[in-house]
């Protein structure tokens, strides 16, 4: 979407509440019930004496959720253009993303002494250990909805919130780097054609961490300082991840950190699947200047399923969140040009994982967007002869 | 003109504030601003899209 023209705020203007209501206004607190979930397993499982409710974090994410968001459908509704400053302002919404962190904290630390003092078997402790590690890869969805914000209490509470996974470089490459090459065969968080999500995952982590780290030392060597300081953020924000596994570990003992690094790694695992079904194959052409067209809708996978949207803040309003970055989720919108997937992104996550069911669900969709015209999908170099051969026919 | 705005997000660079944290103390002039800077705000618009802001 080109420049989108803000009216100026009239002060005589009507209050917007009084004509129009928000109706997801307290479904994000739903969204609470991830970070609660080391806690809801517990209770369940002291509830019920089923061992297996450890598992309840991918229970919700990978069951439940997709189950609601086809049965619930879509939901498509946006706020008129009229309240969006109005609904931007509503303090409300971002005490709904501030109270996520002390809760996910909460629960790394329950975790930590049940995993440490809690008698669980092993095989409950890797139950609880996919269930924190739902927290850390959720966690890193309230980071991004902070970390794209002005304030800098915000952009604070970001770093926090991403110490559990130790991707603190996260919000430097998603902000600056992620948004610059959206949908480029540049950008490292941009899947491509052909790519399968197991050969995206060390690419887009490698690549990514590069780009970060490239970023800051631009950053800092126009200050005259070298990357390696406690001002490079990818270093002080890693740092927050150390001092808290050190915390945890001289708490509970060494038994805690095998567990630490795990959910770690889990949890940007989990972030990284859903930037994978965010762009797939999604290309931005070159203009005549040689530089990429501006990001469009077109340019991102959208989703109206309610209760991933629920889940993630919005995120799967993907093509209005690249338009206009800053804007505050319970603002974001519905775009009609937007392509979307067949179901949410918590659905997708399970498809992504199957390499030939995410080609079968996903590749004739990219090709019917571009009306069949291999050329203008980003394609995976590597997967260029296979995927000519494969879908070349249907290309003309 | 000391002020440039991001044409999609309305982020201003104002050379009096310069933007420190960027790497651009206060009063660095506009056209010290390399072109391939990007909009710290929302990474869409480059140096080379922002339009005069008074």
């Amino acid at each position: 979407m080109e420049a989108v023209t803000q009216a100026p705020a009239v002060e005589s203007e009507l209050d917007p509440a009084a004509t129009w209501r928000d109706p997801k206004r307290y479904a994000w607190l739903m969204g609470l019930i991830v970070p609660l979930s080391p806690f809801l397993s517990w209770g369940l499982v002291d509830a019920t004496g089923l061992g297996a409710l450890w598992f309840f974090g991918p229970i919700l994410v990978f069951v439940l959720f997709p189950v609601v968001d086809i049965v619930r459908g879509l939901d498509s509704s946006n706020p008129p253009d009229s309240v969006i400053k109005w609904l931007e302002q509503d303090r409300y919404y971002r005490w709904c993303t501030y109270v996520f962190i002390p809760i996910q904290y909460a629960g790394l630390v329950f975790a930590c002494w049940l995993w440490a003092d809690g008698g669980l078997s092993v095989a409950e402790s890797i139950g609880l250990l996919m269930t924190v590690s739902i927290v850390s890869g959720v966690s890193i969805n309230t980071a991004h909805e902070l970390g794209h914000k002005r304030a800098s209490l915000e952009r604070w509470l970001s770093k926090i919130a991403l110490a559990q996974s130790g991707y603190g470089h996260f919000f430097i490459e998603h902000n600056r780097g992620h948004h610059v090459r959206v949908a480029t065969p540049e950008d490292p968080a941009s899947a491509r054609l052909g790519e399968s999500f197991w050969a995206f995952l060390p690419r887009t982590i490698a690549g990514s961490l590069r780009s970060a780290w490239g970023l800051e030392r631009t950053r800092l060597g126009r200050m005259g300082r070298s990357p390696w300081s406690i001002h490079n953020d990818i270093l002080n924000a890693w740092a927050m991840t150390v001092v808290l596994f050190a915390a945890l570990v001289a708490v509970f003992g060494w038994v805690v950190l095998p567990y630490l690094l795990a959910q770690a790694v889990l949890g940007f695992s989990l972030l990284e699947v859903v930037n994978y079904l965010e762009h797939y194959g999604l290309l931005r052409q070159k203009r005549e200047d040689g530089r990429y067209e501006r990001c469009r809708p077109e340019h991102s996978w959208n989703s109206n399923n309610i209760a991933s949207n629920v889940l993630l803040y919005h995120l799967q309003r993907h093509s209005d969140h690249h338009a206009n970055p800053t804007r505050r989720y319970q603002a974001l919108r519905h775009v009609d040009e937007a392509p979307q997937l067949p179901t949410g992104y918590a659905g997708m996550i399970l498809v992504a994982w199957v390499p030939p069911l995410w080609r079968r669900v996903m590749d004739h969709r990219l090709l019917e967007h571009y009306g069949g015209d291999l050329a203008r999908a980003n394609v995976h170099p590597r997967a260029r002869g296979k995927v000519a051969s494969r879908y070349g026919a249907a290309a003309s | 003109v000391s002020a440039w705005r991001c044409p999609g997000c309305g982020y201003v660079y104002d050379e009096e504030a310069g933007h420190p944290r960027e790497g651009f103390p206060p009063g660095t002039p506009w056209s010290e601003v390399p072109d391939e800077w990007h909009c710290p705000d929302c990474g869409i618009y480059d140096k080379v899209d922002f339009e005069a802001a008074q």
